[in-house]
């Protein structure tokens, strides 16, 4: 079986999930009773009404994560190949993703050293 | 160079579409079913472990609990909050319901098999990919979007921190657990699932102490540092206790799905068991021999049980044994706080899983490659050079926060009173807790238990001396 028959069977799977919630959304709209009152369609926010909107300004500490994240990411997406086929570059590949991973890691610790990494 | 390995080892050439269209229905059959399974087990044996009886009313052992959850959740009204976005808010139970079906389509549930009443023979899997285990990884990735699309379209503060907490904690796991399956590549040289399963087949023999004997086959023997790290890390991606952060109940409500009712809060979770099932199943396939039978049974019958229809039993036994540890853990552990866990997870894993790939390269080169014992010793030196220069690097980081700790000691006090304000606060890094008396009881303070000793004695004395 070729390869492109392999993407058409993911395919076809991420086309049976769609019908999958096509079906359950389906028998959800036939079945489900329809009473909305002002009151169920406010924001929860554990009893107490509302103030404002949840689209606030907050402080995000989360992004410094999607950066490191975007980093190792790639680096993953060049390590899984790179380890696939090691056994036959043999001593100077290994030396060479050090270096490659030397170099991350530096990152890596720069990033913990001005404390991105500590939760204040 | 060696392109035999890198793709798949399982043989679709006899598919036809309707073999492929009856295993995407058995696929998605047993993961339904198995979800169903999963939850009524899972509050069963959470129930068993905390005494009480769990779920026992619908049908035998309260069997159908699930059934009738499932059908409950059909039967309620659809709340869209107003101030959402409802496009989003309809869009991202679809991501999640969609995305967790795809995993399972390159997970091998066995070799081989003749379907009984044809004469096609066809491999118990999907399909299979020369890059499946990153397609598995790329998959879940996505899979991220329905929750933190649901948290933001929601409109709300829960949902919307909820799913931001959840985003951050399942993107910093995935690394650890790629940099954990980077080894699994390295030593079955291919990234293809039924190729993994093969190279597990047999460990090779050794000569030890003049007699020889089998290695281990499953790479969460030969492997373990990898192994560990991928279960915790599997543990963290789908957001299950001891790391269920997203869902802290006392602290976000529900997390991202607060404000979702109906049918699609159903989505969501079944989303989060079935990824349950993928995380377990890839570990099964990687680190657990796949379908293979365990030791004393793949040696009955020169391995009788690892042909046929047996292999599918063992899978899914090995991938119930995954889901009865994550209900363990939920029954035993308390749930982490969010500074510990981020903290674990980037100073502690990821480093951790940096360090094996290395070692694991440079073992592997030094032994399959045609080295001098010269460059043999060069690379070790420089292997030591490298760790100790990482080790060294560890022990300043630690004396450094030492001292921030020291600096915030001065500011904050060394110690903290909890309960000063009414209500009780966490310490500052550095601070310790100062031990309450405790509840006064009977007009005497009951004193910790380090102090009892030293109490005991002095009523002594004033027996004595009185």
């Amino acid at each position: 079986m070729s390869q492109a028959h392999s993407w058409v069977v993911v395919a076809a799977v991420a086309a049976g999930g769609v019908l999958f919630f096509a079906v359950a959304m389906l028998a959800n709209a036939a079945l489900r009773p329809r009473v909305p009152t002002s009151e169920k369609l406010t924001t929860y926010e554990s009893g107490v009404d509302p103030i404002g909107r949840g689209w606030s300004q907050i402080q995000v500490r989360y992004y410094l994560y999607a950066y490191l994240y975007v980093v190792f990411a790639v680096d993953a997406v060049y390590l899984f190949p790179w380890a696939t086929v090691l056994a036959s570059f043999g001593t100077a590949a290994v030396v060479e993703m050090g270096i490659f991973l030397g170099v991350l890691t530096l990152g890596l610790v720069h990033f913990w050293r001005r404390g991105a990494l500590t939760w204040s | 160079m060696r392109h035999l390995a890198e793709n798949p080892a399982a043989d679709f050439s006899q598919d036809t579409i309707w073999v492929v269209l009856g295993k995407a229905l058995f696929v998605f059959v047993f993961l339904l079913v198995a979800t169903i399974l999963a939850i009524w087990g899972e509050r069963r044996i959470v129930a068993r472990m905390q005494s009480r009886p769990g779920p026992n009313r619908t049908g035998p052992f309260g069997l159908f609990q699930s059934v009738a959850d499932g059908v409950k959740l059909l039967l309620k009204e659809d709340i869209i909050p107003k101030a959402s976005d409802r496009i989003v808010f309809f869009g991202a139970p679809v991501v999640s319901a969609i995305t967790c079906f795809l995993a399972f389509t390159v997970i091998p549930f066995g070799p081989a098999a003749k379907i009984p009443f044809t004469n096609i023979t066809t491999p118990l899997q999907m399909t299979d990919l020369p890059v499946a285990v990153l397609f598995v990884l790329a998959v879940a990735a996505v899979g991220v979007y329905g929750i933190v699309l649901g948290g933001w379209s929601s409109g709300s503060t829960y949902p919307l921190l909820g799913g931001l907490r959840s985003s951050a904690q399942v993107i910093s796991y995935e690394i650890a657990m790629g940099l954990a399956l980077i080894s699994v590549f390295l030593y079955a040289g291919s990234m293809s699932t039924s190729s993994i399963v093969a190279a597990q087949a047999s460990g090779g023999r050794a000569t030890l102490f003049g007699t020889t004997v089998d290695l281990p086959s499953w790479y969460a023997l030969q492997l373990p540092v990898a192994f560990v790290i991928y279960c915790i890390a599997m543990v963290g991606e789908t957001n299950r206790a001891p790391f269920d952060l997203p869902e802290a109940e006392g602290e976000l409500v529900g997390g991202f799905h607060t404000e979702y009712s109906g049918a699609k809060f159903m989505m969501f979770f079944l989303a989060e068991y079935i990824n349950l099932l993928t995380v377990s199943g890839i570990a099964t396939t990687l680190f657990l021999g796949g379908w293979r039978a365990p030791w004393p049974l793949s040696a009955i019958g020169d391995g009788v049980l690892n042909t046929g229809w047996w292999p599918m039993l063992w899978f899914i036994l090995k991938v119930f044994c995954f889901f009865f540890v994550f209900v363990w853990l939920r029954g035993t552990l308390p749930r982490l706080r969010y500074d510990q866990f981020m903290r674990f997870g980037w100073k502690f894993l990821i480093p951790a899983g940096l360090v094996w790939i290395m070692a694991v390269s440079f073992i592997r080169a030094l032994r399959t490659q045609q080295v001098t014992d010269g460059q043999r010793y060069l690379l070790l030196a420089g292997l030591v050079v490298v760790l100790g220069i990482a080790f060294t690097g560890y022990l300043l980081q630690g004396r450094a926060e030492e001292q921030a700790d020291e600096a915030r000691r001065l500011v904050y006090g060394p110690e903290l009173d909890p309960f000063e304000g009414g209500y009780p606060v966490p310490p500052m890094p550095g601070q310790t807790v100062r031990r309450s008396a405790g509840p006064v009881l009977a007009g005497r303070a009951t004193v910790p238990a380090r102090d009892v000793e030293a109490e005991a004695t002095s009523d002594d004395e004033e027996v004595h001396g009185g």
